[in-house]
């Protein structure tokens, strides 16, 4: 497979097989953004209460490390992480179908999409 | 493996003294003895005798048939069908045994279906030598038949037929419901007394006896909704597994002392002398085999169970706990015969015992009013009379009067069964009068009349006969023979006949007077039984009356066919009478004598006297002159001296009571201890302890599980971090690696 990325940043190079390699700019670059998805995510997942904004986040942080896998997968010059990164995009488009079902039949029960709503899983 | 077992039960030698003594004692028979010792130790293997499978196969289907009935709620009468119908081809495949093996083979035979159990092993260095030599335990299924097997399986298949006839009827009532269980039970029965009396080794021999255990147990309790049934249930267990640990040990020491537990194996081991060295654990192989013997023939100290036993359906009470099961002790004791001669004081403690039985048991009888119990005790009383007829050494007598008595006491239960079936359950002979005028109950009467004169032994009866071969041999025996024994014995036949027949005259004769039982409801008419009752009634009474026909042949001169087929079997070791006919013993010189009698002559008057005695006794108080009998109790309670006398013997001497002040309350006793110490320091301590500290470190950290999904969210996240700081630690060279 060849991998011809649009070069973003001014230092590109060549390898040996003709293939770009990135930059350790663009990595890091890619990295901190997958970092900053991921905080995001988990920030917004522990402080809303909406199911439907935590469903979102919990996306948001899938997605860094798809991200992620991407960038590594660039870094080494090995498809590895691209192939899982559309095996997560696949199981995300699956499992986005089931939490909004669930999300549905949460609200169909209380009528409300606060997860305060359901905290009876504790021990007492 | 076989090879090994027969080498190593070669050093026992040394004949055991009783053995020789009773030599002695009839040199005129002991060509006799030596030819019989000859005739036990040949087994030859006969494998085209093995159809014989199928007299323990065809019950083996019928009890298969019988459960699949059971599971799939048959509503009619097949489980019955098949079961007299396996049984009946079992009686024919007996008798077709019986007539291809007398005659045809003159020694016993072994039959070998399939390998069971084989162990083996080599003992290194010898050191089992001291005690014993067994290297292989090799218990195959297969059978061994001689005349004491076939005696044994002709009666017990023939009446299992003729009892599970009786009742396909008798238990109508339960058709669609337990009818099902109750046959597949009497087909076990069956298979397992088959493997008991046929079975080539002692461990088929335990294990028919534990099948018959268990059989007796499913079918006493079969009423399982009432509790005295169930209570009876458990105590004849319980009772019998007692018994059952000393046949147990008995088997291993014969293991341990002869190489192998094989019947044709042993008894060529046993008739080699013994050895001076011989340990001395050997002596106690009678006395644990004999323990066995009394626990399943209800015997002092094992015998309360029995009467108990009754709650059972009354064809169950006349089948096994009167002809059948309750003989295995006596074919136990008769089988093993060799080994009972291995302790000077085996054969006593048998005799004391069962006359000691005989005699408690008829004094119990001597009061009962319920007729089931009545005949019960009786049946323990006739048990001790073999037992003691074991111990005076003639096992034919024994034998014999099981023989008999099979026939006359299911006659017996199974007239007083018709009686219970025809007035819903009354037993109490206070309670009805005057049966023989009561209309359809003249069968009943009159073959109950029969079963009562043999039970009594009248003159001339089955049961006379067998009675008096043992107290004629414990009598007069030198060497194993007891005349004190022989004195109770014939005080017991006295008190047999009186209470016999005052059931017979209280229930039978009289004005005509009943009460329905407890089963009854509303309007009431005795219910009289039909043909299947009456045809199995009549035909029973026949073979009492045919049990007979050997003793009158041997009264005339003949030989008696019981004398003869248990001669020709292991039964006969070290019984020098036997093998002898009686034509040879009318010529001995050496004729033994009672009171200066010829014995013969005397011991028929005897029996015959305390027979009519107490024949007229109970004509007296219970027929001709009744309130003579309550009067005189009367009178006997009032009196201080001996009023205790005919409470002890109604509460059957309290034996229950004993047995319940020495061994349950200790065991109550012995069990709060225990439960206590589990209770509170197993228990409350260790169990519970531990499970509070962990539930108590769990209450520490409840409250980080509040229900909240971000607070697990949190610690999730805080636990990764944690790892992946960690991670990182580690990586950047932490800890000073």
């Amino acid at each position: 497979m060849i991998l011809r990325p649009a070069p973003i940043l001014a230092e590109t190079a060549v390898s040996a097989a003709g293939v770009y390699a990135a930059s350790p700019q663009l990595l890091q670059l890619s990295l901190a953004v997958s970092v900053l998805l991921f905080v995001i995510g988990l920030v917004g997942f522990l402080t809303r209460r909406n199911m439907i904004m935590m469903f979102l986040c919990t996306e948001l942080m899938m997605q860094a490390a798809a991200l992620a896998f991407v960038t590594f997968s660039r870094m080494h010059m090995n498809t590895s992480g691209q192939v899982f990164v559309i095996f997560i995009l696949t199981v995300a488009a699956a499992e986005a179908a089931l939490a909004l079902g669930l999300v549905v039949l949460l609200y169909r029960k209380k009528e409300t999409l606060s997860i305060e709503a359901w905290s009876e899983l504790k021990e007492c | 493996m076989l090879a090994l077992a027969a080498a190593s039960s070669a050093p026992n030698a040394a004949l055991p003294a009783v053995h020789s003594a009773a030599g002695d004692a009839h040199a005129g028979a002991e060509g006799a003895a030596n030819a019989l010792s000859g005739w036990i130790s040949g087994a030859i293997a006969a494998p085209e005798l093995s159809w014989a499978g199928w007299i323990l196969g065809l019950p083996a289907l019928a009890a298969i048939v019988c459960w699949v009935c059971a599971a799939l709620r048959v509503k009619n009468k097949l489980p019955a069908i098949v079961t007299v119908a396996a049984l009946g081809g079992a009686f024919g495949l007996t008798l077709a045994l019986y007539f291809s093996y007398t005659g045809h083979y003159h020694s016993p035979v072994t039959v070998h279906l399939y390998d069971w159990m084989r162990f083996g092993w080599t003992a290194e260095g010898g050191s089992g030598a001291a005690f014993g030599s067994a290297e292989a335990f090799i218990a195959d299924f297969g059978l061994y038949i001689d005349g004491l097997t076939l005696f044994w399986m002709l009666f017990v298949t023939g009446l299992g037929t003729l009892i599970a006839l009786y009742a396909s009827e008798y238990m109508e009532s339960d058709v669609g419901g337990d009818y099902c269980r109750f046959f597949g039970s009497v087909s076990i029965f069956l298979l397992s007394m088959g493997c008991l009396v046929m079975g080539g080794n002692l461990a088929l021999l335990y294990l028919g006896w534990e099948g018959v255990g268990v059989a007796s147990y499913l079918l006493i309790g079969y009423y399982y909704g009432k509790p005295t049934a169930v209570a009876a249930a458990k105590k004849a267990f319980v009772m019998n597994r007692i018994g059952d640990l000393g046949l147990l040990v008995g088997i291993f020491l014969v293991w341990r002392h002869f190489g192998s537990i094989d019947f044709a194996t042993i008894f060529k081991a046993v008739s080699q002398p013994v050895a001076a060295d011989a340990h001395w654990s050997m002596g106690l192989i009678p006395f644990f085999l004999m323990l066995g013997a009394f626990g399943k023939s209800a015997q002092i100290p094992l015998f309360t169970w029995l009467p108990d036993a009754m709650e059972g359906p009354t064809p169950v009470s006349a089948l096994i706990h009167a002809a059948t099961m309750v003989t295995a002790g006596v074919y136990l004791i008769a089988r093993m015969y060799p080994f009972f001669l291995l302790h000077p004081d085996a054969l006593h403690t048998v005799a004391w015992i069962g006359g000691m039985t005989a005699f408690v048991a008829a004094t119990i009888g001597l009061l009962q009013y319920d007729m089931k119990r009545v005949f019960a005790y009786s049946t323990v009383s006739q048990l001790g009379f073999m037992f003691l007829g074991l111990g005076v050494g003639t096992t034919f007598g024994a034998g014999y009067h099981v023989f008999t008595h099979a026939f006359f006491k299911a006659l017996l239960f199974l007239a007083s069964g018709a009686v219970m079936h025809g007035f819903a359950g009354q037993l109490d002979i206070r309670k009805i009068s005057g049966l023989r005028n009561v209309p359809g109950f003249k069968i009943v009467s009159w073959t109950m009349f029969v079963g009562c004169l043999w039970l009594a032994a009248f003159p001339f009866s089955a049961g006379f006969f067998s009675k008096d071969e043992i107290l004629y041999v414990a009598m007069t025996d030198p060497v194993h023979g007891s005349p004190v024994l022989a004195w109770i014995g014939l005080f017991t036949a006295f008190l047999t006949a009186y209470y016999t027949f005052r059931v017979w005259f209280r229930v039978c004769a009289g004005p005509v007077a009943f009460q329905p039982g407890e089963e009854s409801h509303g309007h009431f008419h005795p219910h009289p039984p039909r043909v299947a009752i009456n045809g199995v009634l009549a035909v029973l009474a026949i073979g009492a009356v045919l049990a007979g026909v050997p003793a009158y042949i041997a009264f005339f001169g003949g030989e008696n066919w019981a004398e003869h087929m248990i001669g020709m079997s292991s039964a006969a070791q070290g019984v020098p009478s036997l093998g002898t006919s009686a034509a040879e013993h009318a010529g001995s010189a050496a004729h033994p004598t009672i009171l200066g009698f010829d014995g013969h002559i005397a011991m028929f008057a005897l029996s015959t006297i305390a027979g009519l005695a107490g024949l007229s006794l109970a004509w007296y108080f219970h027929l001709a002159n009744r309130k003579a009998a309550d009067s005189l109790k009367q009178s006997l309670l009032a009196n201080p001296l001996v009023g205790w006398l005919p409470r002890a013997l109604e509460n059957k001497w309290y034996v229950d009571e004993i047995y319940d002040a020495l061994f349950r309350k200790p065991m109550w006793a012995i069990g709060y201890v225990f439960a206590f110490v589990d209770k509170h320091l197993v228990d409350g301590t260790l169990v519970l302890g531990s499970g509070r500290l962990t539930a108590g470190l769990g209450r520490v950290f409840q409250p980080l599980y509040n229900g909240v999904l971000q607070g697990y969210a949190v610690t999730m996240a805080g636990g990764l971090g944690l790892i992946l700081a960690w991670i990182v630690w580690a990586w950047m060279g932490g800890g000073g690696t």
